[in-house]
């Protein structure tokens, strides 16, 4: 864990190389509600074309993150870059490299997903045409293109979240936050999900960020961030975490660090 | 962890993307208020309950006399159709906050909040889709009270237009502004109680203010004070061809408060940043 990145520090920095500026970086992050702690010293980053599995039991603080990074909630303290973007300081161009799917449903129920769509699109300034023209090929790439111009009620969980994912890829962006996103869906619908996602991380070189508490939905290659109790246990290559963790598995590698935790915590 | 580099430089945004934002948050705003048609019914039955009802019952008991901008004795139906209009917008005001507190919960709020495009402006477009919205329902209302003899000259159709762009974003940033203090849908009976009822009965909206003054010079006062007694008045001298400089300034600077304390509300590090996680925990 790092310490938080000093406030004054000069922006002055040798030309980056695109590839080695990160998708997502969070540089200790600490947010409260009032006097309860969500997040204490957060430090994570996201490579772009990446998948890293946000790993955290209800509670962890997972949302409250999400908020700050989409910029709902100030930053109280330490820094989100996207891109390099500073969310705080130029959070428009922060969040349009950012697409991002909520935990929960934020379509409008009683409109098309055509309408949902351009509604969407209209948000990020991208004009009628070129709007319509997306929409229609990311529902055909979704499989519900023949439903564009049904109501979103009538669509099942498993098609919300799909349209929830093409709409946060309208605007073609190089990040995209994912909140718990396959909660509630049958195990075929969740299977879809997941594969889709992680095609947009190998062939579209989009940096994904999946927050998640279930371990079967990480694979070995992703990179993983074990957040309890608002603080970030460990971090790093899936491998690397599970071996550190003296563990077999994702499961109990989580359980020994969380465990551990509160043993520390309950002894100091 | 790396420090913070900029990897792009910023290129802001053109008017053109602001143009086709706010053509789309009206756009949504009027999609919506077409599915509702309950909303649309009961925004129209209202005013109208008060004018064939009320008004009928009250014509014999109030006198009015002859005060600007009306040139001839009127009927109290005359008198009181722009308070109605107000009203309507201040309805349209307050259930447009009641959306947002709805939308919040629901989440939509959050996609509208994460468009890349200052938070204000796109604050200042919901304004202006509720706005619209409500002018649609002024409208139809003028076209329904024709045929119960209301009928101010054919241009004032025209020059009551602005006044009520005015007025329903000053009804409609005061609704924003209520918004960010209310938790829970449930609160909108105590906006009821509290807002609307008072703003209403307490202006020039029923009954003139020197009748009001005559029986209690203090209520006067409060009256005069009230925005929504100047909201009615521009759109009623509106409504006749004629500007009412000191209701015009009194909503032109109301407006602008409101609006500018809406903003602060929903500024990510004031206002909404306080409050727990807004979807669920964890």
């Amino acid at each position: 864990m790092t310490s938080p990145a000093p406030i004054a520090e000069p922006l002055q920095m040798p030309k980056p190389d695109p590839a080695a500026v990160p998708a997502l970086s969070i540089d200790g992050v600490s947010h409260a509600y009032g006097p309860r702690r969500a997040l204490i010293d957060v430090s994570f980053g996201v490579r772009p074309a990446s998948f890293t599995a946000l790993l955290g039991l209800n509670g962890a603080g997972k949302s409250t993150l999400f908020s700050l990074i989409t910029r709902l909630f100030g930053i109280q303290s330490g820094r989100v870059g996207i891109f390099g973007h500073d969310v705080s300081r130029t959070p428009g161009e922060a969040l349009r490299l950012l697409g991002v799917v909520f935990q929960p449903r934020t379509l409008d129920l009683d409109l098309s997903l055509t309408q949902n769509l351009l509604y969407h699109a209209a948000l990020h300034g991208i004009i009628r045409r070129e709007a319509a023209a997306r929409s229609a090929e990311l529902l055909a790439r979704i499989g519900l293109a023949d439903r564009a111009r049904s109501k979103v009620r009538d669509l099942s969980g498993g098609q919300m979240r799909r349209l929830e994912i093409a709409r946060a890829l309208l605007h073609r962006p190089r990040l995209l936050l994912l909140d718990e996103p396959t909660v509630g869906l049958d195990v075929k619908a969740r299977a879809d999900i997941i594969s889709h996602v992680r095609q947009l991380v190998t062939e579209q070189g989009i940096g994904v960020l999946w927050a998640t508490h279930l371990f079967d939905e990480i694979t070995t290659g992703d990179d993983l961030v074990v957040l309890h109790q608002g603080k970030v246990l460990a971090q790093g290559p899936m491998g690397r975490v599970i071996s550190e963790a003296g563990a077999q598995d994702v499961n109990t590698a989580f359980m020994r660090l969380t465990g551990a935790q509160m043993m520390a915590g309950g002894g100091a | 962890m790396s420090s913070i580099t900029t990897h792009d430089a910023p290129r802001g945004f053109s008017a053109r993307e602001y143009m086709t934002c706010l053509t789309g948050i009206v756009w949504r705003e009027g999609l919506r208020f077409l599915h509702q048609r309950e909303r649309f019914v009961s925004a129209l039955v209202r005013p109208l309950v008060w004018l064939f009802i009320f008004a009928a019952g009250f014509r014999q008991v109030l006198g009015i006399s002859i005060i600007p901008p009306y040139e001839t004795y009127i009927l109290y139906e005359v008198f009181i159709a722009p308070g109605l209009m107000a009203m309507i917008q201040l309805f349209n005001g307050m259930q447009s906050s009641l959306s947002m507190v709805y939308d919040r919960e629901m989440g939509n709020m959050r996609t509208l909040l994460v468009s890349p495009l200052p938070r204000g402006f796109l604050l200042f477009c919901k304004l202006l889709a509720g706005t619209a919205v409500s002018l649609l329902q002024v409208y139809a209302f003028l076209i329904i009270a024709w045929f119960w003899d209301i009928t101010p000259p054919l241009s004032g159709y025209l020059t009551v237009l602005p006044a009520l762009i005015l007025s329903g974003l000053m009804l409609g940033s005061l609704g924003m502004l209520i918004s960010s203090g209310i938790k829970q849908l449930e609160n909108f009976a105590g906006v009821m109680n509290f807002v609307i009822f008072p703003m209403f009965f307490a202006s020039s909206a029923l009954y003139p203010l020197w009748r009001v003054q005559e029986g209690s010079p203090y209520l006067y006062y409060v009256c005069e004070a009230n925005p929504f007694t100047h909201a009615v008045e521009l759109i009623r001298f509106a409504l006749y061809r004629q500007i009412n400089w000191i209701s015009l300034a009194v909503v032109g600077a109301c407006t602008i408060v409101f609006m500018i304390g809406a903003i602060f509300a929903y500024d990510p590090s004031r206002g909404l940043a306080r409050r727990g996680p807004a979807g669920g925990e964890g």
